[in-house]
C-alpha cells in the first residue's frame, strides 16, 4: 500500500526548514547576525537553559539562520536532525567527540580526504582514539580490523583520490554486526547523488564548502544523525545511554531516543568545542542548496562529456570514473550511484610531473587551486601541490602518479573547457618532449 | 524509573527524580505508535516548577514490557494502576491523541484520582481511516507514513521546527519506526472504537482543558464541538499553526497553555 507521498528532493532544497520571516514576512531566511537572543523573563530563560522550550540562548549553542539549513539537510537526508559546524572538518570532530573518548578506537578507508586523513592518522592518536585504515573495496577487511574498543566505521562515499565506491549497504552490515555505527563523508555526492542513510549509514558529515554551497564562497560543515542506530541496544556508547554530569545527569537515549546522538553532539560538542558555523556562512549555503538539483545534473553532465574527451587523447593515459569502463567499481557505482558518480576525477598524463605542471599552468577557464565542488571548474596537480612531501614510490602506493591531475568540472559550456583541455595538453605534450 | 505492573516493566520518565508525596503529580501519556520521549519538553519543565512528573510508555511501547492494550478503558485502569504502583493519590493527566482518550476515560471514571485533565490533539469520536487502519495492520510503513505526513500542518511539511536542527518529521517518523509490530494497529484501533467518549465527558468534574491545533487534518478542530459541549466548563486552547503533533509543532504555546490547569 503506497502512503502520500513527502515532499521531493527540488521541493526540500527549497523550502525545508525556512517559513516566511515571522517578523518581518521576508520570503528568503534572514541572517540573524546576533551572538545572542533577549529572554522575555527570567522563567523563560531558564526554561531554555533547562530544555524545557524551543528557542535561541546564543549563536555557538543555535541560531535562527543555522536551524533553516540544518534541517533542510536533515530533511535532504532523510535524518532526524542536524549540526552546521564552522568546516567539514569540525563535523566529522564533533561525532567523533560525541561517540567516544580516549582508547577507542576506529575503522575507516584508507580513500580519505587528507584532512580526514591527518586527524585520524596524526592528531586524534595524541589523545588517545586511535584509527586503523582498511581498503575501501573490502568490507571482510572493515570487519577484520573492528576491535572490542572500536566505536566508529568511517568512509567517503567516492574515496580520495581513485573514485572508490564505497559499498554502503555491504559496510553497513559489517559495522551493525559489531553494534557500530556507520559515518559517510558525502561531500562529493551531495543528497542529489546518493541518500547514504537508505543504504544503511547512520550518520553523515559534508563539507557544504563544496557542492553544497557551488559558490565557493564560504567554510561549512553538516553533521546528520539519522536516527536509526539503537545505541542502547549496543551497549558501547555510555555518552549517551548514561547520565550526562555535564548536563544533570541527563541521559540522552532516554530523553531523546531517535535523536539521542545529534542532541548530545548539540548540548556538550557544539557547547564545549564551539566549532560553530557563522550565520552569514549558513545563509550563503542555503543559496547554494536551492539549486542542488539544477547543478548537481550539469556538474554530472559536464563532467560526462569532458572524460569522454579526455578517453580519446593520446596522452591520457587513464581517465579514473566509476562511470566508466575499466573502473573497478563500475558495476556497484550503477548500483549506487545511478545519477552519476560526482564531478571530481582525476586522470593520467603521460610525461610526468613536466608535463602535469605545464598541463596546470597552460589552463585559464579552469582556476589551479585545493578546493572542488565550486560551480566554476577547478584543477589541481597532486604531485607539485597537495603531496609535493611524497616521492614516486609513495605517490603510486595512494594511487596517484606524478603526471595525475585531478579536475573539479563546473557549469561552464563544455566546449569551452574542452578548449582549455586542448591548450593544457599542447603544453604538457612540449614540456613532455612531445610534437603534439 | 522502573516500575511493576500486572507483572509487565512499565517505564516512567520522571526527570531522574523520586516521587514526593508533598508534591503535585503530573502525568504525561502519549498517543499511538510514540512514546514518552514526544513529552522530554515539558515534563522537563513541569518538574522544575515543583511537580512530580511522570511520563508513561504504555505497555508495549518504548521501554514498557508486555502486550499492547486493546481498548482504552482498559488504559485507562492501566494509568490508574501506575498511579497506584507510584503511591500517587491523584494527578493531573495531559494526553496527546489516543493518550487524551484515556486522561479522559480516567477523569470520568476515576474522577477521584484525576484533579485535572489536558486533551493534546484530541477529538471524540476518534475515528480511524480504513486506510490507515489496514496499514497498520497489515504492519505496512505506509500507515507511518501518513500519520506522520497528516500529523503536521501543511506548512510544518517543511518544518520550520523552533528546537534547533531537528527535521519534526524524520523524527516523528523514527518513532513510529521504533515501535514494535502490530502496536500501533492496536492503538489505531482503540481510538477508533472509543465512541463512548462524549458520553463519558459529560462526567468529568475536574477542570480540563483542549489544546487543538488548528490546522490539524487528523483531529480538526471543528470535531472538537460535540467533546467540548460535553465537558462541563471545559477551556480551549487553539494553537495557530499547529496541526496534530502539537508537542512537536508549537512545544512553547502548549506550555503556556499547559499553565492554565497545571
Amino acid at each position: 500500500m503506497a502512503g502520500p507521498d513527502y515532499p521531493g528532493l527540488d521541493t526540500l532544497a527549497l523550502h525545508a526548514g525556512a517559513q516566511p520571516d515571522p517578523a518581518t514576512g521576508a520570503r528568503a531566511t534572514p541572517i540573524y547576525q546576533s551572538a545572542s537572543f533577549c529572554f522575555p523573563d527570567s522563567d523563560y530563560a531558564a526554561s531554555l537553559f533547562n530544555i524545557e522550550r524551543a528557542g535561541h540562548v546564543y549563536s555557538r549553542l543555535s541560531n535562527p539562520t543555522n536551524a533553516v539549513l540544518e534541517e533542510r539537510i536533515a530533511a535532504l537526508e532523510g535524518g532526524v536532525g542536524a549540526i552546521a559546524t564552522a568546516s567539514g572538518q569540525a563535523a566529522l570532530h564533533l561525532a567523533i567527540i560525541t561517540l567516544m573518548g580516549a582508547g577507542s578506537h576506529i575503522v575507516a578507508s584508507a580513500a580519505l580526504y587528507g584532512g580526514s586523513h591527518n586527524l585520524l592518522a596524526y592528531t586524534l592518536p595524541r589523545f588517545g582514539i586511535e584509527t586503523t585504515f582498511v581498503d575501501p573495496r573490502d568490507p571482510q577487511a572493515f570487519a577484520n580490523a573492528i576491535r572490542d574498543n572500536t566505536r566508529l566505521v568511517f568512509g567517503e562515499t567516492l574515496g580520495n583520490p581513485s573514485l572508490d565506491v564505497l559499498n554502503i549497504p555491504a559496510i553497513a552490515e559489517v559495522a551493525h554486526a559489531a553494534g557500530l555505527p556507520l559515518m559517510v563523508d558525502s561531500t562529493t555526492t551531495t543528497p542529489y547523488l546518493i541518500k547514504p542513510f537508505e543504504l544503511g549509514a547512520d550518520i553523515i558529515q559534508h563539507s557544504a564548502t563544496k557542492f553544497l554551497s557551488g559558490h565557493g564562497i564560504v567554510i561549512g560543515g553538516l553533521l546528520v544523525d539519522s536516527g536509526q542506530f539503537d545505541w542502547e541496544a549496543s551497549g558501547k556508547f555510555p555518552t549517551l545511554s548514561e547520565p550526562y554530569e555535564g548536563f544533570h545527569n541527563l541521559i540522552f537515549t532516554e530523553e531523546f531516543g531517535p535523536a539521542a546522538m545529534i542532541q548530545r553532539a548539540r548540548k556538550e560538542g557544539l557547547r564545549d568545542f564551539g566549532a560553530c558555523m557563522a550565520p552569514t556562512s549558513a545563509f550563503h549555503i542555503l543559496q547554494g542548496i536551492e539549486t542542488l538539483s539544477v547543478r548537481m545534473n550539469r556538474h554530472v553532465e559536464n563532467t560526462r562529456t569532458i572524460t569522454a574527451f579526455l578517453l580519446e587523447q593520446e596522452q591520457v593515459t587513464r581517465v579514473g570514473y566509476p562511470e566508466l569502463d575499466g573502473h573497478p567499481d563500475q558495476t556497484l557505482a550503477r548500483a549506487l550511484l545511478p545519477n552519476g558518480c560526482g564531478a571530481v576525477f582525476s586522470f593520467d598524463l603521460a610525461g610526468g610531473r613536466e608535463a602535469g605542471i605545464a598541463f596546470v599552468d597552460a589552463l585559464s577557464v579552469f582556476s589551479h587551486l585545493a578546493n572542488i565542488g565550486d560551480a566554476k571548474s577547478l584543477v589541481i596537480h597532486p604531485a607539485s601541490t597537495t603531496h609535493h612531501r611524497m616521492d614516486a614510490e609513495a605517490l603510486a602506493a595512494g594511487g596517484i602518479g606524478e603526471g595525475t591531475i585531478r579536475l573539479s568540472i563546473g557549469l561552464e559550456d563544455p566546449k569551452d573547457l574542452i578548449a582549455d583541455l586542448k591548450q593544457g595538453l599542447r603544453a604538457a605534450g612540449k614540456a613532455a618532449g612531445g610534437s603534439r | 524509573m522502573r516500575i511493576e505492573v500486572n507483572s509487565e516493566r512499565v517505564y516512567c520518565y520522571t526527570n531522574s527524580r523520586d516521587i514526593d508525596r508533598n508534591k503535585p503529580s503530573v502525568m504525561f501519556i502519549h498517543g499511538s505508535g510514540m512514546d514518552h520521549t514526544v513529552w522530554t519538553l515539558a515534563s522537563r519543565h513541569f518538574a522544575r516548577h515543583g511537580n512530580n512528573v511522570v511520563s508513561v510508555d504504555l505497555p508495549g511501547h518504548g521501554r514498557s514490557t508486555g502486550d499492547p492494550l486493546v481498548t482504552v478503558e482498559e488504559m485507562a485502569s492501566w494509568v490508574i494502576a501506575v498511579l497506584d504502583a507510584l503511591d500517587i493519590a491523584d494527578a493531573a493527566l495531559v494526553g496527546h491523541s489516543l493518550g487524551s482518550l484515556i486522561a479522559l476515560e480516567c477523569a470520568a471514571s476515576y474522577s477521584e484520582r484525576v484533579r485535572a485533565i489536558a486533551l493534546v490533539g484530541t477529538t471524540s469520536p476518534m475515528p480511524v481511516s480504513d486506510a490507515i487502519l489496514n496499514a497498520a495492520e497489515a504492519d505496512d510503513h505506509a500507515a507511518f507514513d501518513m500519520l506522520t505526513q497528516w500529523g503536521f500542518s501543511k506548512r510544518h511539511q517543511f518544518g520550520g521546527n523552533r528546537n534547533s536542527g531537528i527535521w519534526m518529521i524524520g523524527n516523528t517518523l523514527r518513532l513510529y519506526e521504533r515501535s514494535a509490530p502490530g502496536v500501533l494497529f492496536h492503538d489505531m484501533r482503540a481510538c477508533n472504537e472509543y465512541t463512548s467518549g462524549t458520553d463519558q465527558a459529560a462526567k468529568v468534574t475536574c477542570p480540563a482543558l483542549l489544546i487543538l491545533g488548528a490546522e490539524d487534518r487528523l483531529t480538526p478542530v471543528r470535531s472538537t464541538r460535540a467533546l467540548q459541549e460535553a465537558i462541563p466548563s471545559t477551556m480551549v486552547e487553539v494553537l495557530p499553526g499547529a496541526g496534530h503533533t502539537i508537542m512537536v509543532e508549537a512545544p512553547n504555546a502548549m506550555l503556556d497553555a499547559l499553565h492554565r490547569v497545571l
